[in-house]
């Protein structure tokens, strides 16, 4: 299909998909609830409630080696929702995807299975100074413990990685580059692509920190050619405790296993125990099974309302709300990067957002407010912190009309 | 005055019901704006109190026999309590402060605006402002 042929977005009935959502209906101090901490977590569709009691009912044995029926059928199930995975992301293999219990996790996984491989002393691995902490301590532990050093890309005040910096920060000391989709405080979307490719120009590997674009952005991990790509379930309205490690087959088949038990061996003698085949390998112990299921059933939800169709709703979310939020005295936003998903982070003239943020809570409104694990990002800045926004395809122009009003209202009563 | 008689005052100030929440923070944060800034140097990490959301520095002195306060922070909604706290507790003697019970907070219906995870600080705060005075009274009777 060449670029004119490309589906046309189609446009979603918001009012409908609201009722998919039911802790939309939800009542915060008497207030309808407006939630717009999406970029901590999503809330979750019925077809995910549903399938996660269903599976907890109906199917629930645990998976793998079992020769009863239930486990049999779990394990399907719990296969099932790894191929929905592997489509979700264009993977080539299911075999490529680890479920985790999270980015966290995922990321972990490599930091230690990776580093522990190919890390020595001097050697160098590359962040970016937006990293969330979860991308960066685990690197930085790692080189501690190897004597290796952990380089920063900076980004200008929109937000935006300095690819010329990046470039220079390449070298023959590089080990891997560990970078983030999209930025959880700023919204950026960073050019990803341009990035493996300069890794990959020196045969660098790269791992990209998923979490906030998961649920935005449409994600070939084949196209992008990265060598991991992390997320969480639950920000893509699957459940907590629920994660996605995508791993070239060669680097998994490589690593070392992170963590050791049951069902990720294949013999085991006191002298010695050889693992199981991928992805098992690195799926020691009990798997969070019923939470894949779930995560697998988000995937599809979304899939059906078609991931375009969402990324052009949300970019009209985006353009509202920048143009709202700039008609507010004294509030700036950080994050203005060309490229952007509908996060806002701002502050307020003369209004902590620990305040602003109880405000807005008994407002019925959610926000975050904080530095959003995000220490050095915020020092670019020079501050602590902010008051974040985070928008998905469930809210609406209303949502943010009243955003907008409860900001004028704290203000006056800050005055 | 009495504490008991500054927390009657502070009730008759804050009075009303929970809905009025609106009307109280706005209160708070008026209040809040009274507070005199700590200067710099008493800004400093060892003072911040530890856990918080948002920093709070604390310190207190002991002085003819009477516990002094200083206490800033960077939220409105926290000094505005702080100034109350303040009122109630500044200048006393360990032995009023230890008799002092601060129930204006519940009958002004301000515990329900600082709930414990949100306003550490303020608990906190509160816990350090009577334990002190317990010390110096303590150590004073050494």
């Amino acid at each position: 299909m060449n670029k004119t042929d490309k589906p046309q977005p189609v446009e979603l009935n918001i009012k409908r998909i609201r009722k998919d959502f039911p802790i939309l209906k939800e009542r915060i101090y008497g207030r309808r609830l407006v939630y717009f901490d999406n970029g901590a977590t999503t809330q979750k569709p019925k077809v995910v409630i549903e399938a996660i009691n269903k599976a907890h009912r109906q199917y629930n044995s645990n998976v793998h080696r079992g020769i009863h029926f239930l486990s049999s059928q779990m394990t399907d199930m719990y296969e099932v929702a790894r191929a929905r995975v592997q489509r979700f992301i264009n993977a080539p293999s299911p075999q490529e995807i680890i479920f985790t219990s999270g980015v966290t996790a995922s990321i972990n996984l490599v930091a230690y299975s990776f580093c522990e491989a190919y890390l020595k002393k001097n050697d160098e691995i590359i962040v970016s100074e937006m990293e969330h902490h979860s991308n960066l301590v685990p690197w930085q532990i790692a080189c501690d413990k190897k004597g290796a050093r952990l380089r920063a890309i900076p980004f200008n005040d929109r937000g935006e990685l300095l690819l010329e910096e990046y470039k220079k920060l390449l070298n023959s000391k590089t080990k891997l580059v560990a970078v983030t989709h999209v930025s959880n405080s700023l919204g950026t979307i960073n050019p990803i692509k341009e990035i493996i490719a300069l890794a990959h120009a020196k045969n660098i590997p790269v791992l990209i920190d998923g979490a906030q674009a998961i649920q935005h952005e449409l994600i070939d991990v084949q196209d992008l050619d990265c060598d991991f790509y992390a997320f969480s379930g639950h920000k893509v309205y699957g459940p907590t405790g629920t994660g996605v490690l995508y791993g070239k087959e060669r680097w998994l088949n490589d690593l070392p296993p992170y963590q050791s038990g049951g069902d990720m061996i294949d013999r085991v003698s006191f002298e010695r125990t050889t693992y199981n085949d991928l992805p098992f390998k690195f799926e020691a112990g009990t798997p969070n099974y019923i939470g894949a299921v779930g995560l697998g059933e988000a995937l599809e939800y979304l899939s059906g309302l078609g991931l375009e169709n969402v990324r052009a709703y949300e970019k009209k979310l985006l353009d509202y709300a920048t143009a709202k939020l700039a008609e507010i005295d004294g509030l700036k936003v950080y994050g203005t990067a060309k490229n952007k998903v509908a996060i806002f982070s701002f502050l307020m003239d003369g209004l902590h957002p620990y305040d602003v943020g109880t405000l807005l809570d008994r407002l019925g409104i959610a926000v975050r407010t904080g530095h959003h694990c995000t220490h050095p990002l915020w020092a670019h800045y020079g501050t602590e912190g902010s008051i974040r926004s985070s928008l998905v395809f469930y809210n609406t122009f209303k949502e943010i009309d009243y955003l907008c009003e409860a900001l004028r209202q704290i203000q006056k009563m800050s005055k | 005055m009495t504490t008991q008689k500054i927390q009657q005052e502070i009730i008759k100030e804050f009075g009303g019901s929970a809905k009025d929440w609106l009307k109280k923070y706005g209160q708070l944060m008026k209040l809040g704006k009274t507070l005199p800034s700590a200067e710099e140097a008493h800004k400093i990490e060892d003072n911040l109190v530890k856990g918080c959301q948002v920093r709070t520095w604390y310190g207190s002195t002991f002085k003819d026999g009477k516990v002094f306060y200083k206490i800033d922070s960077l939220s409105l909604i926290i000094k505005g309590a702080v100034v109350l706290l303040l009122r109630v507790l500044n200048g006393r003697t360990p032995e009023e402060i230890k008799n002092t019970e601060l129930y204006f907070i519940d009958q002004t219906g301000l515990r329900e605006l600082f709930s414990p995870v949100k306003a550490n600080s303020l608990w906190k705060v509160i816990n350090r402002m009577q334990t002190d005075a317990a010390n110096y009274g303590a150590k004073r009777n050494k």
